[in-house]
């Protein structure tokens, strides 16, 4: 369905008379018409956007309805689905906003309102908030995860997205799936990048130095392999960005394409080079583009003092509000913008004699249909997928119903994945990894190639088949469930649950690592056997290159067979200690 | 100093050889090689063999490792401490087959400050020793170690 910006207004007006309009939130004081207006205030304006996943066209995406908060995160953003979130950020359900920062109503809402993001949409909103603001004060802020996640971006190495993000005029970025190319390839592509790439937590190691790695290095005495921080001079004053890259990507990711690189988060490193540019470069404020992931950030924020605003990542939870964290010396703001392009925060800072003052911020939505598209960027895009269309646009499937990714559990298209990898590689289980990026296609749409590679386009694609234990997936499923839900937010490290195909279980992620995982039970009844072993297909290894065929075309095959994209059982766990907690809602399996 | 990162890296490697060669001998000459520490199967008896008692948590000991190891083959640990007259530091990993890693002898006057890496099963508590005037004191802190994979 498509609707002009007018019909669209018209409609937003209707509702209001009807008194459908949230009376609280950015939206009860702006008319429709005026969603992307955003009025001046401070001196400085800060634009974010984060973990596009290398979407440049518009797309659907669903918010999660289980996004569950343990320890100190219970019940705290990001950790609040569905009412929960919308009565946490006053925001009145069936608005424009309900639609946008959660998954209520949403095939019925997608079709109303159209699809999200789009980098020629984007381009134009981000041309506005400058040009309104006076660009000379403005920064454009990407917190990674750009270079990856569709078909062109797989087939260029990440050099379109350096193409697109140079054409919208990115300033800095910072990153984590960048890290999945070659070391070489990330390198000419930062080359081919306008803008700065930042990242004050990314050392050589010691072994690659002493095996010559030293031409590409930012600070040969530090170890910094790229520069950790930059100044800018905005409205009048001096800012100091800080890139922080995602601490856990030689865990999350596979190792081998960056061998001489080494990660983390240096909590006492952070502190002294924060220290030292409020020192010795007369700042007036300190901004943070992180990929740590929200709860990371919320704890950095504590631990760290000296940052006004870590404009965040890696987590995908676009934040209406930022969170305001209290630490021994002062306070941060710690903001998150979502995924795959469909948010852009708009961060307003009144800074005066070396403080911040006050902000105002907003997280906008970028519905394409409110925003025409920026020529020169759709000429851009064009180019880029040309010569890869007939790969991209094959239709494969009809969706039966809404197919899905994001949430801490199966998805639908997850189940869709999980069961070709069954059926294609002639598994009785399968396992596929919990990313958090990955499209929506809505119920009667074609699943396209495009979608599919949307869902599992990366650089380690190869499947597997081989034996396990019953003991082994059950460690599996441990480790994972402990990287979401340890209490600790230092030992998570992103992502959601793996997904399951032909089994399901029981999950309490209230208990510590190892008691959290019980009753794996085959689809047919019968108890996993902790000693017998079964055959287990699955995809993205981190360490080994697999040697099956691609997961892409296994799931194109799967879907060219079934001709319909159909979950007939979603293979999701039933959930322990968790009927209380705000991040999860319409969560049919719960004791 | 104007030598470079690269080079001091190069330098401490090629000093590295020798300092090597000169440890292996005192470890074969040596009466105080604790073969029995190294061979304990239990941090608390490899503990008592190489020190003859329990440490004392202090907090002029730090152990600098990460939370998560980004490789469980190689995890980088650091151990500093500020206590006047170390004598020895040594490195206990809980869970690993054989708990104590490495005793590193301080000789008076020299900066008590060693780096270097650790092999790991599985997570597990890595405890520093400081032994100083006769007394041990000590830090710990638990090291993930993960299968990986699932990152958003």
């Amino acid at each position: 369905m498509s609707m002009t910006r007018r019909e669209f207004a018209r409609l937003l007006g209707m509702a209001g008379a009807a008194g459908v309009l949230p009376v609280t939130g950015f939206a009860a004081k702006k008319q429709p018409s005026e969603l992307y207006e955003v009025p001046k205030s401070g001196n400085v304006r800060l634009l974010h956007m984060t973990d596009c996943h290398a979407q440049l066209l518009p797309v659907y995406f669903r918010e999660p309805n289980v996004n569950l908060g343990i320890g100190s995160a219970y019940g705290q953003a990001p950790h609040l689905v569905g009412d929960k979130l919308l009565n946490h950020f006053g925001i009145a359900s069936g608005s424009l906003e309900a639609h946008a920062f959660t998954y209520l109503n949403f095939g019925d809402a997608a079709s109303q309102y159209g699809k999200v993001g789009g980098f020629s949409h984007l381009k134009t909103l981000v041309t506005r908030l400058r040009e309104s603001f006076g660009s000379a004060n403005t920064l454009l802020l990407d917190g990674g995860d750009t270079w990856q996640g569709s078909g062109t971006s797989f087939k260029t190495r990440g050099m379109d997205m350096v193409k697109a993000t140079n054409e919208l005029g990115v300033d800095i970025m910072t990153g984590h799936w960048e890290f999945t190319y070659h070391q070489e390839e990330i390198l000419n592509n930062i080359k081919a990048f306008n803008g700065e790439f930042l990242a004050n937590n990314i050392f050589v190691t010691e072994d690659a130095l002493f095996d010559g790695a030293d031409e590409y290095i930012h600070d040969e005495d530090t170890g910094h392999v790229f520069k950790p921080y930059s100044i800018k001079e905005l409205g009048g004053a001096r800012i100091a960005v800080i890139g922080q890259a995602f601490p856990r990507t030689k865990i999350a990711n596979p190792a081998r394409f960056i061998p001489d690189w080494t990660f983390d988060i240096y909590d006492s490193e952070m502190q002294e080079l924060v220290d030292q540019i409020r020192s010795e470069e007369k700042v007036d404020a300190v901004v943070v583009i992180s990929h740590n992931g929200m709860d990371v950030d919320i704890a950095m924020a504590n631990r760290v003092t000296g940052i006004d605003v870590i404009l965040g990542g890696h987590t995908h939870d676009g934040m209406p509000k930022p969170t305001t964290v209290k630490n021994a010396k002062g306070q941060t703001l710690v903001c998150n913008v979502g995924s795959n392009g469909k948010f852009l925060g708009v961060m307003d800072l009144d800074i005066r004699n070396g403080k911040v003052k006050g902000y105002n911020y907003r997280l906008l939505p970028v519905f394409s249909e409110l925003l025409p598209a920026d020529p020169a960027m759709a000429k851009l895009i064009n180019d880029i997928r040309a010569p890869h269309l007939d790969w991209l646009s094959e239709e494969l499937a009809v969706a039966d119903e809404v197919m899905f990714r994001r949430g801490n559990f199966n998805g639908t298209f997850d189940q869709v994945i999980c069961n070709a990898l069954m059926e294609q590689n002639n598994a009785q289980i399968s396992l596929s990894p919990g990313f958090r990026w990955g499209t929506s296609v809505l119920e009667g749409q074609k699943v396209t190639m495009e979608h599919v590679l949307d869902q599992t386009c990366l650089t380690y694609p190869e499947t597997y088949v081989r034996p396990m234990k019953g003991s082994e997936l059950k460690l599996i499923l441990e480790d994972v469930a402990d990287n979401i839900f340890n209490p600790e937010p230092y030992l998570q490290s992103g992502g959601d649950m793996v997904r399951v195909g032909g089994f399901d279980y029981i999950c309490d992620p209230m208990q510590p690592i190892g008691k959290r995982i019980s009753e794996m039970r085959l689809d047919n009844g019968e108890l996993i056997d902790a000693n017998k072993s079964y055959t287990v297909s699955g995809w993205a290894t981190v360490g080994a290159k697999s040697d099956g065929p691609i997961i892409w075309d296994v799931v194109a095959e799967h879907l060219r067979d079934k001709q319909v994209a159909r979950i007939d059982k979603l293979n999701t766990p039933v959930l322990k200690n968790v009927t209380d907690n705000p991040g999860i809602a319409a969560y049919p399996k719960m004791s | 100093m104007s030598m470079n990162r690269r080079s001091v890296v190069k330098a401490i490697a090629t000093g590295g050889a020798l300092i090597g060669a000169s440890v292996l001998m005192p470890r074969i000459a040596m009466a105080a090689w604790s073969s029995k520490a190294f061979k304990a199967e239990d941090q608390a008896t490899a503990m008592s063999e190489l020190l003859g008692g329990t440490p004392s948590e202090s907090a002029e000991v730090t152990l600098k490792a990460p939370d998560i190891a980004e490789n469980g083959a190689v995890v980088p640990v650091t151990v500093r401490s500020t206590l006047a007259n170390v004598e020895s530091m040594s490195i206990f990993v809980k869970d690993n087959p054989t708990p104590l890693v490495a005793e590193f002898m301080i000789p008076a006057g020299t900066e008590a400050n060693v780096s270097t890496r650790l092999r790991m099963g599985k997570t597990s508590t890595v405890t520093a020793v400081v032994k100083a005037d006769g007394k041990l004191y000590s830090a710990s802190k638990e090291v993930k170690v993960t299968i990986g994979g699932c990152g958003g």
